[in-house]
């Protein structure tokens, strides 16, 4: 774990495109450990794109996203291994039950000896065997989020994690990055809302949106 | 456990929670077979002639009947692009779930091919060569299967253009697993038949993933 608090995340001169749209241009971050990235900017600006770029689902346009100086796809079984991406889309069957769902994700990553953690820090355990079919939307989104403590991870990639959750399912997701942070995690999260975390960063992402050049095209 | 083993578990433990999928293509299998006697007639002698193709046909169609829903689901839910970021490489997962999707399907084909053969009077030195040939042939099936079922993701009419592409492929099957019958049934050996299946899944089971798992990542891209 030392070794991979000194590495460095960055990523440089990046472009994205989806479809014909330049969506962002000549974007650079540097994100250290112990670090919170806020991705901010408007609709269509760029910020999920930029997580999925960060987590390897996509290649960049242009530049270069590297872990430690190596380019994340040139290792990128060891990329995927240190990272969780929680995206729009909750990755929940109705079939299988809340502890199903959860153990199955952390096994797939290595082991499932935290899901019980997981599940109480999310107020989950109550609903443990309940099929995920009568989860609420809120439910839904924090026993995605838990999956973050349910397998170990360094580098968090969150797209709007705070969607449908009520002011405690918050207080919790903001407990475990504050806890994930102090262990030497990194976080990354694309959001609207306000978020109160400390020494965050932001990245306004339409400070790279290339106006001019979308016009010319 | 290894991470193929969890992912094989929970496809079948989806698959029987669901109960629907498995049990509709054996449905599917039994009533169509059973349509043969009424659209050619009863005649033990024409149904003899007919019955290994007509068994094969009808299990070609069967395995494809459940194959849109292969990676469509995960697709939809946002399970795949969780799956495409497991540390496990994503060729390994998609022959756990090809191999999923056999056990379900293909398996009780080849359990219930030889019942159906009976009703269309297969000649009794036959059932051998079906057996086996389905036994090897069907995981091929699913394997091929698979890439269609990752090329089509996110297509409109997805199910019409993974049978379009799908079922040509399935012809070297169709081929060898009738040829395995009709050569027991005349008395010479099934073996070089039943081989070539041996060596159309021996080319698929690495072939095949590698395929699928390239249309996954531009799926999810």
């Amino acid at each position: 774990m030392a070794d991979e608090t000194r590495a460095a995340f960055a990523g440089s001169d990046l472009a994205c495109r989806r479809g014909e749209r330049l969506i962002f241009a000549g974007l650079d971050f540097a994100l250290p450990a112990r670090g919170v990235l806020l991705l901010r900017g408007p609709n269509g600006s760029g910020k999920s794109s930029l997580l999925r770029l960060m987590a390897g689902l996509s290649p960049p346009e242009a530049g270069v996203i590297s872990w430690n100086g190596d380019g994340i796809f040139d290792d990128a079984g060891a990329h995927r291994a240190r990272l969780h991406f929680i995206g729009h889309s909750d990755a929940i069957k109705p079939t299988l039950n809340v502890l199903e769902t959860l153990s199955f994700w952390a096994e797939m990553r290595g082991s499932g000896a935290a899901v019980p953690a997981a599940l109480t820090h999310f107020r989950l355990s109550r609903l443990a065997l309940l099929p995920c079919r009568f989860l609420s939307a809120g439910e839904r989104k924090r026993l995605a989020l838990a999956r973050l403590i349910a397998s170990p991870a360094t580098l968090w990639l969150l797209d709007e994690p705070t969607t449908s959750l009520d002011a405690a399912g918050t207080e919790d997701l903001l407990r475990a990055i504050t806890a994930h942070r102090a262990a030497g995690g990194r976080v990354v999260i694309a959001s609207h809302g306000p978020l109160s975390l400390e020494n965050a960063m932001t990245l306004a992402l339409d400070d790279y949106t290339p106006r001019a050049r979308a016009i010319a095209a | 456990m290894s991470g193929f083993l969890r992912l094989v578990r929970r496809d079948l433990r989806l698959a029987l929670r669901q109960g629907g999928d498995a049990a509709m293509v054996l449905a599917f299998f039994l009533l169509t077979v059973a349509l043969f006697p009424f659209g050619v007639g009863p005649e033990p002698e024409v149904l003899r002639r007919i019955a290994a193709g007509t068994v094969w046909v009808t299990a070609l169609l069967a395995a494809l009947l459940s194959l849109e829903r292969l990676f469509l689901a995960d697709y939809e839910d946002g399970s795949l692009e969780a799956l495409v970021l497991m540390p496990l490489p994503l060729e390994i997962q998609v022959l756990a779930k090809a191999l999923a999707h056999w056990l379900t399907t293909g398996l009780p084909l080849t359990v219930v091919a030889p019942l159906l053969a009976l009703l269309l009077h297969l000649d009794r030195s036959g059932y051998g060569a079906l057996v086996i040939g389905m036994a090897l042939g069907t995981p091929t099936l699913s394997l091929i299967g698979a890439v269609g079922a990752a090329l089509t993701l996110g297509a409109r009419r997805g199910g019409v253009l993974l049978s379009l592409l799908v079922l040509p492929l399935y012809i070297p099957v169709l081929i060898f697993g009738v040829g395995a019958v009709e050569a027991q049934i005349i008395g010479v050996s099934a073996r070089p038949h039943l081989l070539l299946l041996v060596a159309l899944l021996l080319a698929a089971i690495p072939l095949a993933p590698v395929a699928a798992a390239a249309a996954l990542r531009q799926a999810v891209e």
